[in-house]
């Protein structure tokens, strides 16, 4: 079904305009079946001191251009990377999490 | 050519009456420097100079005065907000709007409309009563309506049970208001320059220079500036700005969208807020419909308009005016927000000394531009902060002491 969508839009101009996102699991999805979970960042060690949390949770790069974020496809429950364009709202690539940890890439 | 226009053009004088005089050389150095050119700076630097006589003082403006968040707002102005903070500092940008067309002598066709924040399920008529309370407690004008008077106060609303979440009550706030957003930002603009202020247009910060812990001056498209103080009001790009000062803020961008009809003969008196169904609408006094809705989804720094915001919008207002259904939509833009977990700003000093920032503008920054403006020409001009801004200094978050406003912000701008 994802793949379908793919295949149209190269003909369609207002499919282009459509937000589609590939989520690893599902592939091709419109954008609207997603959330962003926020950047991808570390934690501060369980017994940080209230100020390295408060830091973690509520500071932002906010940054304009290239990010890395947790995003979530909604109806699967499934939590993957993706990382995209602030300034151009490209989407550059989207990967299963354990990429970020060294695992095995899909 | 008639004669008569020939006339008139050549008199002495006719080419005299400008807004602002030109931008002007860039100085090597001023008293205070102001980035960015919205309502929010140009009101500071209106306010430094008229009620502080700081005139010394650049308004520095990448693009155009006033063509930022400030030219793509809804303007919408209240201050039935939750928090008693929220509630006083936002009262004292109504009192401070209802004079200000005679102050600053330009007609901002400051209209108070009348207010409607609907309630379509016991969670929100139970956060409606929250705000009633603490609106009334500080001497602010709202009250809990039922569906009876709101058919008094706006007989086209569908107040039957045929809408998916029918309408059970509401949040009536006479004072709420509209106003020309462009006449706010000229109007400070015009003060400002008669008083002696320079604003640099078509100028862009690139830099910011900290030594010591305190700020030295700006760099900019047009050369580097010197300064004892900086006011940072850049809304959507905050926190790209304070990166160049070297710290971070507790802001994500997300773009806000907009849109209005086609004009039609004035319906719709009071503005219109549902934050259930994620939708507001006020009647423009050129007849438009101008509508909106909560924030983008994710965020972003393109101010690009999207067809899931409008297909959303007009579902939720067909609900509320089903009659609407064959209006033309004329124009869909967006503006990019600088939001804040807790719906509250971001004001007043920060780690760098000298550097103060007004910020965390989020949706609901346009009401806040004079008390704002008042509030921050204080502070940089006597160095104390004053209270009604204390409690959205960056320090809260550190401190864990955020100003909740999120029910009250969200949705109505
Ligand atoms: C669609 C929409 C609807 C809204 N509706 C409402 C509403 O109904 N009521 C309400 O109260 N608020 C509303 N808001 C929020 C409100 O518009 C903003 O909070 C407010 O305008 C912020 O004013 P400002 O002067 O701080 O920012 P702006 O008007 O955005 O001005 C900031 C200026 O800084 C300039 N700038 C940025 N970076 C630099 C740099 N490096 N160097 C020099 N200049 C720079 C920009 O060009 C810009 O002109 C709405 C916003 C949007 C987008």
């Amino acid at each position: 079904m994802g793949g379908r969508v793919g295949e149209w839009a190269g003909t369609a101009k207002w499919f282009q305009e459509m937000k589609l996102i590939t989520c690893p699991l599902n592939g091709p999805r419109n954008a609207s079946e997603f959330i962003c979970g926020g950047p991808v960042k570390a934690a501060p060690p369980p017994d940080a001191p209230d100020r390295d949390w408060a830091d973690y949770l509520f500071l932002e790069d906010n940054p304009a251009g290239r990010v890395r974020e947790w995003w979530c496809h909604l109806p699967s429950s499934y939590w993957f990377i993706v990382e995209r364009d602030t300034l151009t709202e490209e989407i550059l690539d989207t990967y299963p999490a354990d990429r970020l940890v060294g695992g095995a890439a899909s | 050519m008639p004669l008569n226009l020939l006339w008139r053009g050549l008199r002495p004088g006719i080419n005299r009456r400008r807004w602002l005089p030109d931008t002007p050389a860039l100085k090597r150095r001023y008293d205070v420097v102001i980035i960015g050119g919205g309502a929010h700076g140009l009101a500071a630097a209106y306010y430094l100079a008229t009620r502080h006589g700081v005139k010394d003082i650049a308004v520095i403006e990448r693009g155009w005065l006033g063509g930022g968040n400030t030219a793509r707002n809804t303007a919408i102005i209240r201050s039935n907000y939750l928090t008693p903070e929220g509630v006083e500092f936002y009262d004292l940008s109504v009192k401070l709007y209802r004079g200000l067309a005679r102050e600053t002598g330009i007609n901002l066709m400051y209209t108070e409309r009348g207010h409607l924040t609907l309630a379509h399920t016991d969670a929100a008529l139970r956060t409606a009563r929250w705000r009633a309370e603490v609106n009334q407690h500080m001497g602010v004008d709202s009250r809990l309506v039922y569906p009876d008077e709101i058919a008094r106060l706006c007989p086209q609303l569908d107040l039957s049970d045929r809408p998916h979440l029918p309408i059970m009550g509401a949040l009536y706030h006479p004072p709420g208001a509209i106003a020309r957003h462009d006449a706010v930002a000229w109007g400070y603009a015009h003060g400002a320059a008669r008083a002696g202020v320079e604003i640099h247009q078509g100028t862009e910060v690139t830099g910011i220079d900290v030594a010591g812990g305190k700020v030295q001056g700006v760099k900019t498209s047009r050369g580097r500036i010197g300064c004892d103080a900086v006011i940072q009001a850049v809304a959507g790009s905050s926190s790209r700005v304070a990166a160049l000062a070297g710290f971070k803020l507790p802001i994500k961008t997300i773009p806000l969208q907009a849109c209005v009809s086609q004009p039609l003969k004035p319906f719709l008196d009071p503005i219109i807020v549902s934050s259930s169904l994620h939708a507001y609408v006020s009647q423009s006094s050129r007849g438009e419909l101008v509508m909106g809705g909560a924030v983008d989804p994710y965020p972003l720094y393109k101010q690009r308009s999207s067809l899931d915001f409008m297909e959303r919008l007009v579902a939720d207002i067909l609900e509320l005016f089903p009659f609407l259904g064959s209006v033309r939509m004329m124009r869909q833009w967006a503006g990019i927000a600088d939001m804040t977990p807790d719906f509250s700003p971001v004001m007043g000093p920060t780690p760098v000394e000298g550097y103060y920032l007004d910020a965390g503008w989020g949706t609901w920054g346009f009401k806040a531009s004079p008390a704002a403006g008042l509030t921050m020409a204080e502070l940089v001009a006597t160095g104390r902060t004053p209270e009604v801004i204390r409690p959205f200094g960056l320090d809260r978050f550190s401190n864990l002491r955020q100003v909740g406003e999120k029910a009250a912000a969200s949705v109505g701008h």
